[in-house]
């Protein structure tokens, strides 16, 4: 079967995130001035063929821990698991 | 026994870019430099090895995150376990950051933008490979040229680094003062360049390799190489 996974990869709280306060500091040019803050993390979309779900998310879990994310620095989110048809 | 001439292997990563520069500058400072390539399972018998500049893997995903992965790192975290000097040039550090060898990670500078200048670097530990002749306090020159430089650990991380001593460069003045003022990409702390724990892995943003030639500016590189040089023959001999 084939599953599709979408994989949030966002910085540890606390980090410095200059991709985030920038993009914070280029909103009040465009009139929003009510934002409080903004972060900048990856969006990484997958599917793969596994014979059941948990099997599946275990190993996009081994996955965004080994290669799609750095544990120094990142935390993960999987989102949305749909079966493809 | 007659002295042996150390053998400095230099791997070559699809977007290495200092690779060459790296070979010359172990030539330069007396040494015989080795390509590597990183598909391959074997480091040809070097007595030491320097994970060069560059953009491996066009930088995606992260930089140095697929290059941890090609198959000559499996060599280089063996060589590494027993003691082999191994030293990380700016992609090279990012590569040994992601790889685990070396504590913390780089991130986007603080300014967003992508720096390129000379920088004064104030050696923090004799204790290490490549500051194994130097003196904790002296200053060496040479350039950086990054976008994601700045090194971030978290804090606990950062206090074991402090109690262990594994700071090897602080980015300073040219009076060895560390500062804000002096922090190129917002480095925590100015750190420029960490060892591990044993001290015989070594990473760092700048480059040395870039800094040995007088003919074309700094030469703060040259002491860095000699240290590795010497460092490689005290390995291969003991």
């Amino acid at each position: 079967m084939t599953f599709s996974f979408e994989v949030l990869v966002s910085l540890k709280p606390g980090l410095a995130d200059p991709a985030g306060k920038a993009v914070l500091s280029a909103l009040p040019a465009l009139g929003w001035t009510n934002v409080g803050a903004v972060h900048v993390g990856k969006h990484i979309a997958l599917t793969l063929d596994a014979p059941d779900e948990s099997t599946a998310r275990a190993q996009v879990e081994a996955m965004a821990d080994r290669l799609l994310s750095n544990p120094v620095i990142e935390d993960f989110r999987i989102l949305d698991v749909a079966r493809e048809p | 026994m007659t002295a042996r001439t150390p053998r400095i292997g230099v791997i070559t990563f699809p977007g290495s870019l200092d690779d060459r520069d790296a070979l010359a500058a172990v030539a330069t400072m007396g040494g015989t430099g080795v390509s590597l390539w990183h598909g391959d399972h074997d480091l040809r018998s070097v007595d030491a090895v320097v994970l060069p500049g560059g953009f491996s893997y066009g930088d995606y995903l992260r930089c140095g995150a697929i290059a941890t992965h090609a198959p000559i790192m499996e060599e280089v975290r063996a060589f590494a376990a027993i003691g082999g000097p191994v030293l990380g040039i700016c992609n090279g550090f990012q590569v040994l950051c992601e790889s685990r060898l070396l504590p913390g990670a780089l991130i986007r500078n603080r300014s967003l933008r992508f720096v390129c200048r000379e920088v004064t670097l104030r050696v923090e530990t004799s204790q290490s490979v490549v500051t194994a002749d130097l003196t904790p306090g002296e200053t060496l020159a040479m350039p950086i040229k990054h976008g994601e430089g700045a090194f971030v650990a978290r804090t606990q991380e950062l206090v074991r680094m402090r109690s262990e001593g594994l700071v090897v460069f602080r980015y300073a003045g040219a009076d060895g003062v560390v500062d804000d003022a002096h922090d190129p990409n917002g480095s925590l702390e100015n750190i420029a360049g960490v060892r591990n724990a044993a001290g015989n892995v070594v990473g760092l943003m700048p480059h040395p390799e870039h800094a040995v030639d007088p003919d074309v500016g700094a030469t703060g590189g040259q002491s860095v190489f000699a240290s590795l040089l010497s460092s490689a023959l005290a390995v291969a001999g003991s």
